[in-house]
């Protein structure tokens, strides 16, 4: 038998030492350059979002008098007054040095379409305006917003410009006499879709959102944590619920446009759901949510110690008292918070909505979980392919408030789980 | 009147538990016959039998991993939540085959109480912890009758003195020690007629420990009481009957006096002795 001696005193143990400090100092600095790495990159996504879009969160205006004749409005039937020549006559009165019928065309490209949307909304209102003068500010057209959000330059040649050298000098009239303003654009989350980027809004879009969002929420909520619940606490362990867990866990993984043709072929082909429905998207989002859902649920409800359980047990309480007296209060934060980032996936989820439809250019926000409705991320998703200029920033301001949506839950996640959290 | 009852509990410690004195009228509580535990492909406890006596405390006593803990839960059907786990053999609780299938699992545990090795408390309040069992047993017609039976409980557990002016704090936030009585008490609010304790003081301090063993030999006016330890002296101090455990068979059953002064089996000799173990 031979002694080992040890000379801890040695250069050579010295030198491993330092070897292994500097092997503990480079996996720290590893992970400290890749949390750098992506807040570098989350900084930069955002810092972009924000300077394109924080141009679509105002809108320029301008003030004019428009002259409500009976010619113009019948009193009996506002709705179908001629508005659209209300406004005319009102920008034409405002330049009435502009004579030749092609710049008064061109006059009339400065108040946008919605102005005579707004001006009926106002006469609907109050009947009594009729005949009377009415000073309104109405939203500018598309160009002329650019002009003012330094979008289109003055210095461009006047040929490669969209607005004209005549035009800007009618525009810098109104300017000069204060009847633009540029006030906070609340059409942006006020006002359904629009063909006018000026005068779209994301309205439809969040109703859509929310109504897809609460079916989801309430038809996988409850099924998921049911499932895990069988799966966890009454299932035997067998082939079947192997198989079982398998199928589960790779569910999380599917694409989810596969999930859309699911919808498409399911729902919409044999069961005849409404097109575009957020009760389709709810559905299909339900789809995925569920697996999420299910594991989160699961690791929560095994991550409550079997001591509780033992606990109640002991005292006589049957498995169901096991389960919803201790074992799932104890397990709900965790539920909750796999629950609320399986719906913030869901929110953020476009393609299987994309393959139902709810892509489609609709005008109005839905009613109920039958109308057809956009998303959110569809929502940006038209606005991304449209060509007017306008929807640039409006597509990277629908990203800002949809990122807003995901954090706000996020937070409600974060704050939920501290609150329901108990100590044992 | 009742907090007489607490200090005899303190007056008892020096007393000592009355080990190996033959208790009066013995009567079989528990009586297990040939009784063999599968874990899977493990043959986990091998034709043990056994006749745990009333009004007694019998200590289960072996090295690591003989089964003690196994058959103790056994007693109880603790071990039906175990899917791979089979019993066979009988087990007689005063004379009814605690394994027939017309003995349903959830009111056997009501009878026969359990203590567990880690305090365990429910995290809710005091109160409630206590309650529980007879709330779902359907144990109190109504609020007063509850009222009682959780004071009654907590008093004969020594705890109700340290806890009786915050019922409605939680469970959790009491001391080691004090949890472990708290789940004494809880255990023993269902009314049980026999209470098992697997290494109810492994997890608790010195002191702690004989606030518990006080409390052993108190309980053991009222049931039957097993406990499973890893601590001889435990054993020597609080039961009457002790049982050793080895490697799934257990060699030796009597007096707790008569094991551990002149034992007949080597094994156990050579266990109390710290040949091995």
């Amino acid at each position: 038998m031979t002694d080992i001696s040890v000379d801890w005193t040695s250069p050579a143990i010295g030198e491993r030492i330092k070897k292994r400090h500097r092997a503990d100092l480079w996996l720290k600095g590893g992970g400290m350059a890749a949390l750098g790495f992506a807040l570098l990159m989350l900084f930069i996504l955002v810092s972009s979002l924000v300077s394109t879009g924080a141009d679509a969160f105002r809108q320029t205006h301008v003030t004019l008098d428009f002259e409500v004749t009976e010619a113009r409005v019948a009193a009996d039937d506002i709705f179908r007054g001629n508005f659209r020549a209300i406004v005319n006559d009102a920008i034409e009165a405002r330049f009435p040095e502009v004579t030749s019928r092609a710049e008064k065309r061109l006059l009339t490209n400065i108040p946008s379409n919605g102005a005579q949307t707004a001006l009926r909304d106002a006469v609907i209102a109050d009947p009594s305006l009729i005949g009377r003068t009415v000073t309104l500010t109405v939203p500018v057209s598309d160009p002329y917003d650019q002009m003012m959000k330094g979008l289109i330059k003055r210095d461009t040649p006047e040929a490669n410009r969209r607005l004209k050298d005549n035009e800007i000098a009618w525009f810098d009239q109104l300017q000069a006499a204060g009847q633009v303003s540029k006030p906070i654009n609340w059409a942006l989350l006020r006002s359904a879709d629009s063909r006018f980027p000026e005068l779209a809004g994301l309205k439809g879009a969040l109703w859509g959102s929310f109504y897809a969002l609460l079916v989801c929420f309430l038809i996988s909520f409850p099924v998921g944590i049911a499932a895990a619940v069988y799966l966890e606490e009454f299932a035997p362990k067998n082939r079947l619920t192997d198989i079982i867990e398998i199928n589960i866990n790779n569910l999380a993984a599917v694409p989810s446009v596969v999930f859309g043709l699911l919808a498409l072929a399911v729902f919409i082909g044999w069961f005849g759901m409404p097109r575009s429905a957020p009760l389709v998207g709810g559905l299909t989002l339900s789809l995925m949510t569920l697996p999420t859902i299910i594991i989160a649920t699961r690791a929560a409800l095994k991550g409550v110690p079997p001591s509780i359980r033992e606990a109640a047990l002991g005292v006589g309480a049957s498995k169901h008292q096991v389960v919803l007296t201790h074992v799932l209060p104890l397990a709900m934060p965790g539920i909750l918070t796999g629950t609320i980032i399986g719906l913030a996936q869901a929110l953020g989820e476009t393609a299987p909505l994309l393959l139902i439809g709810m892509n489609a250019f609709i005008t109005a926000a839905p009613d109920s979980l039958f109308q057809p409705a956009t998303a959110l991320p569809t929502q940006i998703f038209i606005w991304a392919d449209s060509p007017e200029r306008g929807f640039v920033s409006r597509t990277s301001a629908a990203i800002l408030v949809l990122l807003t949506f995901l954090i706000a839950m996020n937070a409600i996640a974060v704050i939920l789980r501290r609150r329901l959290e108990k100590r044992w | 009147m009742e907090s007489q009852a607490v200090t005899d509990i303190q007056t008892t410690d020096t007393v000592a538990a009355p080990t190996g004195r033959n208790a009066p009228a013995e009567k079989v509580k528990i009586d297990a016959e040939a009784v063999n535990v599968h874990y899977g492909d493990t043959h986990a406890i091998k034709d043990v039998s056994i006749g745990i006596l009333d009004k007694t405390v019998t200590a289960f006593i072996g090295p690591s991993g003989c089964g003690k803990s196994t058959f103790l839960r056994c007693l109880n059907r603790m071990n039906d939540t175990i899917d791979i786990c089979r019993v066979t053999g009988d087990i007689l609780l005063d004379g009814k085959d605690i394994y027939d299938p017309q003995i349903d699992p959830v009111q056997l545990r009501a009878r026969v109480g359990m203590v567990f090795q880690k305090p365990n408390p429910f995290p809710k309040s005091i109160y409630d912890n206590v309650s529980y069992g007879p709330r779902i047993h359907g144990l109190a017609n109504n609020k007063a009758e509850l009222d009682e039976i959780v004071e009654t409980s907590l008093r004969r557990a020594a705890i109700w003195n340290e806890v009786k002016d915050r019922l409605d704090a939680p469970g959790t936030g009491l001391s080691g020690g004090q949890q472990q009585r708290l789940c004494i008490a809880r255990a023993i609010a269902t009314q049980p007629e026999v209470l098992l304790m697997d290494e109810p003081c492994s997890a608790l301090d010195p002191i702690a420990t004989a606030q518990v063993e006080d409390l052993i030999n108190e309980l053991r006016e009222t049931y039957a009481v097993v406990i499973v330890t890893h601590s001889m002296q435990q054993a020597a101090r609080v039961s009457q009957k002790t049982a050793f455990f080895h490697l799934g068979v257990m060699p030796e059953y009597d007096d707790t006096e008569k094991i551990f002064s002149s034992p007949s089996d080597r094994r156990t000799q050579d266990y109390i002795t710290g040949r091995f173990g």
